[in-house]
């Protein structure tokens, strides 16, 4: 194309700004009603529109041209915003795709009676495309956070007999499950009758963790191994009274290496003189 | 009384666990913002954490609204949890210690009032549940 051409773009938009912007307005808050209101999209597509014409009137005519440098930005910007709010991306796509309606009011009657209908299915054919793939890519992206939190939960073996889990993080009830598996596990393939869990990277203990780790405790007691949580910051000591969690009889040691220090005293006797 | 400033809040979905992190990440960086101290910060975070799975679980999902708040010269961070969920049929009941509706500790609610040092609970059976916290900067 031309810059001629689009020069001459750039006069179409500009004299029939005020109707093609209007249509634009409309198709878009209908689509987008109660997300956004009709002011903040009104502001954002005159940004769009403003940098749409300015691109065109410096002689762009597509959308990789130095020319639509600010477009392209302002396009960013908008689709950026709309996904941290949780818009869909048919919504967030019809930011663009309403501009359309704008411009069917331009073209004669005979046409737009008979090839509108036609183009406004192929937007939602191509919107729907987009969506499933949108879908497909957060599917993707839950099977990674699935497999991360199995990573992150790494049981070691820190000396003869005694094992450790470091917990980082949010500890849910998905994780518990991860957590005490292995554990329970590596305490069986290592033979230990230490098992000591760290909740320094635990950034806070409310009731369902407190609840979770408990659990977890309390099943590795039942497979005859005694178990330490450490890692309690004061902070999270503080927080833990107030809300009025009791930790019972279960050991609990500020730092980890004084958890080991325990466990290593107590492998030192006999056993019939450990207690828990 | 509390005055807002409108560009240091947000207002997010509470509708699955991950929600309940976005909540208390967003009460976290608020209460480091109004230079709360480590451990009342850990404490609303906490609260915040609660109340979240609270609106979740028992509210059926709803919404949470934190922001930072002034009250002459104190800052401070305050969270809406709201739902239109069931609602709580005997409030004395479930802010007593211990008693539990859904098999957990039966602290969230009681506790979360002890961690905070503003706690309102709105409550009306079959129309939804509103619980108001905030913590101040010392």
């Amino acid at each position: 194309m031309p810059t001629a051409r689009s020069a001459q773009l750039s006069t179409i938009l500009t004299d029939h700004a005020e109707a093609v912007r209007a249509a634009w307005l409309d198709a878009s808050s209908v689509e987008l009603r109660g997300r956004s209101t009709r002011g903040e999209l009104e502001r954002e597509q005159s940004d769009i529109y403003d940098a749409l014409v300015e691109g065109l009137r410096d002689g762009g005519s597509e959308l990789g041209d130095a020319a639509f440098d600010q477009l392209r930005g302002i396009l960013a910007d908008v689709s950026g915003a709309r996904a941290r709010l949780g818009f869909t991306p048919r919504e967030t796509a019809m930011a663009v795709f309403a501009l359309k309606e704008g411009l069917y009011s331009l073209v004669d009657d005979d046409v737009r009676a008979h090839l509108t209908p036609l183009m406004r299915l192929v937007d939602d054919l191509g919107l729907y495309t987009f969506e499933n793939y949108a879908d497909a890519r957060e599917a993707i992206i839950t099977e990674q956070a699935e497999q991360l939190m199995e990573l992150s939960t790494p049981v070691v073996k820190l000396w003869e007999g005694i094992v450790a889990v470091p917990l980082v993080g949010t500890l849910d009830s998905a994780r518990t499950q991860v957590v005490m598996e292995k554990l329970l596990n590596t305490l069986v393939e290592t033979g230990s009758e230490h098992a000591i869990i760290d909740i320094t990277g635990v950034p806070a203990v409310d009731t369902q963790v407190a609840q979770h780790l408990l659990k977890t405790v309390v099943a590795a007691r039942l497979m005859g191994a005694q178990c330490t949580i450490s890692g309690i910051r004061p902070q999270i000591a503080q927080t833990i009274v107030a809300l009025g969690i009791e930790f019972g009889d279960i050991r609990t040691r500020a730092s980890l290496a004084d958890a080991l220090v325990d466990a290593l005293r107590e492998k030192k006797r006999p056993t019939s003189e450990v207690r828990g | 009384m509390t005055t807002t400033s409108p560009t240091t809040g947000t207002r997010q979905p509470v509708r699955d666990d991950s929600d309940v992190v976005r909540v208390r990440q967003a009460v976290r960086r608020l209460a480091q913002q109004a230079r709360l101290s480590l451990v009342d910060q850990t404490k609303l975070v906490t609260a915040a954490s609660e109340l979240a799975r609270n609106t979740l679980v028992h509210g059926g999902g709803g919404e949470a609204e934190v922001e930072l708040v002034t009250s002459g010269l104190r800052t401070g961070v305050r969270a809406v949890f709201s739902d239109q969920g069931p609602g709580i049929a005997d409030l004395d009941l479930a802010l007593t210690d211990g008693w539990t509706s859904g098999g957990g500790l039966g602290l969230g609610l009681s506790g979360s009032r002890r961690l905070v040092e503003h706690f309102a609970i709105d409550t009306t059976p079959g129309v939804g549940t509103r619980v108001e916290i905030a913590a101040w900067a010392r």
